[in-house]
């Protein structure tokens, strides 16, 4: 297959609008990935679907990610007024980094037996902007999985036809995927060695209670 | 966080009843008049575990499926991003849990390429046998559970677990456990051969192929197999690849694509096999393509047998415990008996992975069900679903 | 009134024999449970393999797999009971007929086993409906089934018909239903059925 240089240079080539970013993967020995915005995410599946170097027919795994919104302390300086005079005074500025979704698809080809081709969409944010385009139109393997990434991630798909929750039941308020998701506590006394068991019984047992 | 109660009305309203019939009003909704609404499962003797189907009938003839799923959702994603990469390991085996072997597998190759890692030569040789074996096990059973949802209640099950209980003796005395086999590790595999075991799986190898000459004598041509199955539940070359179906569900339609030719992982390029497709896409074809595969598993068996090297089976330099590869991402993916079972792993260079995704075979080759099960009868629909091979294991994880 | 042992091995003799209605009704009862064949996960394939030719649970009377909860008297609890299948597991249970008896087979179905941690995952059956066996196992092998049946059994012959702890299904008051769970927002409602099943209390040494 085609470096993915030339691929999104083929791409921007008929379709200049798309933004597109390629996302360097850490472990060097298996492929970077291309991010492309929700608005233009079916054209380019559809590119990639079409294009007779690439066809890439087949989306194998579509997969959410969830990376929560992170806090960074940092150190700025800030001039202050005291007792009439300027001075510069050192304080430590919480700035929030807005977390997202990610929405991950393997494509791969199996005309011409080559792929992985990585696609990523993202969110906004993890709260409201929590939309990306379906890719389903393009690819009727999608179906089960985005509404799997619906029913654990809580990420919307424009344009799904049948966006309803897959594993868990309707009704269900959740989004257990998420990393901040608080399970149930029905953690009961168990003899068990598992730690993280015991721990959790702890909690479900406050040590004031049961004291005697 | 955004309310989504109200965003999606189900369709068919999916939690009123676990088994049996009921009757839609005509007045109401979707269901017209004339039409039945039923749903099948998830405690029903053919539906292969806890799946579900909603089905609307006209008389007896299929006119909407639905799949409801999670009967069996048990969190195994989230559970990994708890636990360590080595720990993961034994909740594969209970993914798809006829063949733990070739889970493990998928597993293990999701982390080597995420770390860099290449087992011993004996390691191959053992996973590629291991993995084969499960192969012949799981397409003995499949054909088994058919005919027996084919109304050929017990006797061709009977042979097909007389013939799995012989592979799993060998995989006992390789593992130690009947089922959950808990045995490759990235890096290698877990323990070496026992004393002995290659004589006793060349002797089950040379066997199978007499089971399958049974097996073949009394089914491919009965009648009643070849009238159920034979023009019933067709998937088209351009949906199965459209809607990602994988392994013989794929093959069965025609199209060509074994991951171990076309990913060649493993060692699977040193052996000779062929790759047997269908022509119709019918249940009748996707039955056949498991049998002869298993005529191409024994070939690749006999020749993996023949020269196994000596060695070590473990990578010594592989530290399993406190393994932390560096930040990243990897897929891995082999042709599991079902389809395609691919691991999506992602490091952030801790102990456990930041993200952890199995890519179900089974759940994915559902996608086309309705298209293969709308116009067909009701009775079909069990063929074509045991047709497809699902373990809801691996459907819902 | 017992028969003395010299004349019940005298009528036997003649070809007569004697038995209390009660270990006949037990022995008949024992003898042929009829099992709900439902399976729920991994340990459901082992079941399988119970009952095909090389375990071979026939020999013990128990191989009729019912498809229907009405003509089942033995539900095997076989695999991981999900919280969205539980409801459905303790409504097949009132379906079937009183005398009616439960097996919790693996892990799973005791306590959630290696799936205890899982948001959807019930840690043990024994929270809404009663069991009689445990099989501990991830999966338990055919013979340790076997075996569980094989105690099931011992449980049944001891039964007495009349008393104060005469089975439930010889109890007026007692219709054998347990209430079904409902499907709430982040989880079952009720968590458990507090008349089967209380949490164990923890009691703490003071520190």
């Amino acid at each position: 297959m085609e470096s993915l240089e030339l691929i999104r240079d083929r791409i921007l080539s008929a379709l200049p609008q798309a933004q597109l970013e390629i996302v360097p993967n850490g472990s060097a020995n298996n492929p970077a990935s291309l991010r492309v915005d929700a608005a233009h995410a079916l054209a380019v599946a559809q590119f990639l679907r079409d294009d007779p170097a690439l066809r890439l027919d087949y989306a194998s795994n579509v997969t959410g990610i969830d990376c929560p919104d992170v806090v960074k302390p940092e150190k700025v300086k800030i001039t202050r007024e005291y007792q009439g005079q300027s001075i510069e005074v050192e304080e430590t500025v919480q700035t929030k980094i807005p977390g997202y979704f990610e929405v991950v698809y393997h494509l791969y080809s199996m005309a011409l037996k080559h792929g992985p081709l990585v696609l990523r969409q993202r969110t906004g944010n993890r709260s409201d902007q929590i939309e990306v385009a379906s890719l389903t139109p393009i690819y009727r393997g999608a179906e089960f999985q985005e509404r799997e990434v619906y029913d654990l991630f809580g990420v919307r798909f424009q344009g799904h036809r049948d966006l309803r929750r897959l594993l868990m039941w309707e009704g269900f308020q959740d989004f257990p995927m998420r990393k901040d998701y608080v399970e149930p506590d029905d953690y009961e006394y168990e003899p068990t060695p598992h730690n993280e068991v015991l721990d959790k019984t702890r909690r479900h047992y406050p040590p004031e209670v049961n004291h005697g | 966080m955004v309310d989504f109660a109200s965003a999606n009305e189900p369709v068919v309203s999916p939690l009123e009843m676990p088994t049996g019939f009921h009757f839609t009003p005509s007045s109401e909704g979707t269901v017209g008049e004339g039409l039945l609404e039923v749903s099948m499962g998830p405690q029903h003797p053919s539906t292969h575990g806890v799946f579900r189907m909603d089905l609307v009938l006209d008389g007896e003839t299929v006119v909407r499926l639905k799949p409801v799923f999670g009967y069996l959702h048990r969190n195994h994603e989230k559970i990994a991003e708890t636990i360590t990469y080595l720990a993961s390991i034994p909740y594969t085996d209970r993914l798809d849990y006829f063949c733990s072997l070739t889970n493990n597998w998928a597993y293990v190759l999701a982390v080597e390429k995420l770390a860099g890692i290449t087992p011993p030569e004996r390691a191959e040789y053992i996973r590629v046998i291991a993995a084969e074996l499960t192969r012949l096990q799981n397409h003995a059973c499949m054909m088994g559970f058919l005919t027996q949802d084919l109304g050929a209640m017990g006797t061709p099950l009977m042979y097909a677990f007389r013939e799995r209980e012989k592979i799993l003796d060998l995989v006992e005395a390789l593992t130690g456990a009947r089922m959950m086999c808990n045995y490759f590790r990235f890096g290698g595999c877990r323990t070496d051969l026992p004393a002995g075991w290659l004589e006793q799986t060349r002797q089950v190898v040379a066997h199978f192929p007499h089971f399958l000459d049974e097996f073949e004598s009394l089914l491919i041509t009965n009648e009643i197999l070849m009238a159920r199955t034979q023009g019933v539940g067709v998937l088209p070359r351009e949906l199965a690849i459209n809607a990602s179906a994988t392994g013989p569900v794929l093959r069965g339609s025609g199209v060509d694509y074994d991951l171990r030719k076309v990913d060649h992982y493993g060692i699977y390029d040193r052996f000779e096999f062929r790759v047997p497709l269908g022509d119709h896409g019918d249940c009748y074809d996707r039955f056949m393509i498991r049998l002869l595969e298993m005529r191409e598993s024994i070939k690749i068996l006999n020749a993996a047998l023949k020269d196994v090297p000596e060695g070590p089976v473990m990578d010594p330099k592989i530290k399993i415990r406190n393994f932390k590869p560096k930040s990243g991402e990897a897929y891995g993916r082999i042709e599991g008996p079902k389809g395609e079972l691919g691991f999506y792993l992602i490091s952030d260079g801790s102990t456990n992975p930041y993200r952890y995704r199995i890519r179900p075979p089974s759940l994915i080759n559902l996608t086309a069900l309705e298209d293969m099960c709308i116009g067909q009868k009701i009775a079909d629909v069990v063929v074509i679903l045991g047709s497809i091979d699902i373990v809801l294991g691996e459907v819902d994880r | 009134m017992a028969v003395d042992e010299a004349l019940r091995d005298e009528l036997r003799r003649q070809g007569i024999v004697t038995i209390q209605l009660e270990t006949l009704y037990n022995w008949g009862r024992k003898n042929s449970l009829w099992p709900l064949g439902f399976g729920l996960a991994c340990c459901a394939i082992e079941m399988i393999a119970a009952s095909m030719a090389r375990f071979d649970l026939s020999r013990f009377g128990a191989e009729v797999f019912r498809p229907s909860p009405r003509q089942a008297d033995l539900m095997i609890v076989a695999g991981t009971v999900t919280k969205k299948m539980a409801p459905q597991v303790v409504r097949l249970f009132n379906q079937m007929p009183e005398p009616k008896y439960v097996i919790a087979m693996g892990a799973c179905a005791i306590s959630g086993g290696p799936f205890k941690q899982g948001y959807n995952v019930l840690k043990g059956i024994d929270r809404y409906i009663p069991v009689d066996v445990h099989i501990p196992g991830c999966p338990p092998r055919p013979e340790a089934l076997i075996h569980g049946l094989m105690l099931l059994q011992r449980k049944i012959a001891g039964q007495k018909l009349t008393g104060p702890d005469r089975p439930s299904h010889l109890r007026a008051d007692e219709n054998g239903e347990f209430p079904v769970p409902a499907f709430g927002a982040h989880d079952l409602e009720p968590a458990q059925n507090q008349s089967v099943w209380q949490p164990p209390k923890l009691v703490r040494e003071p520190v």
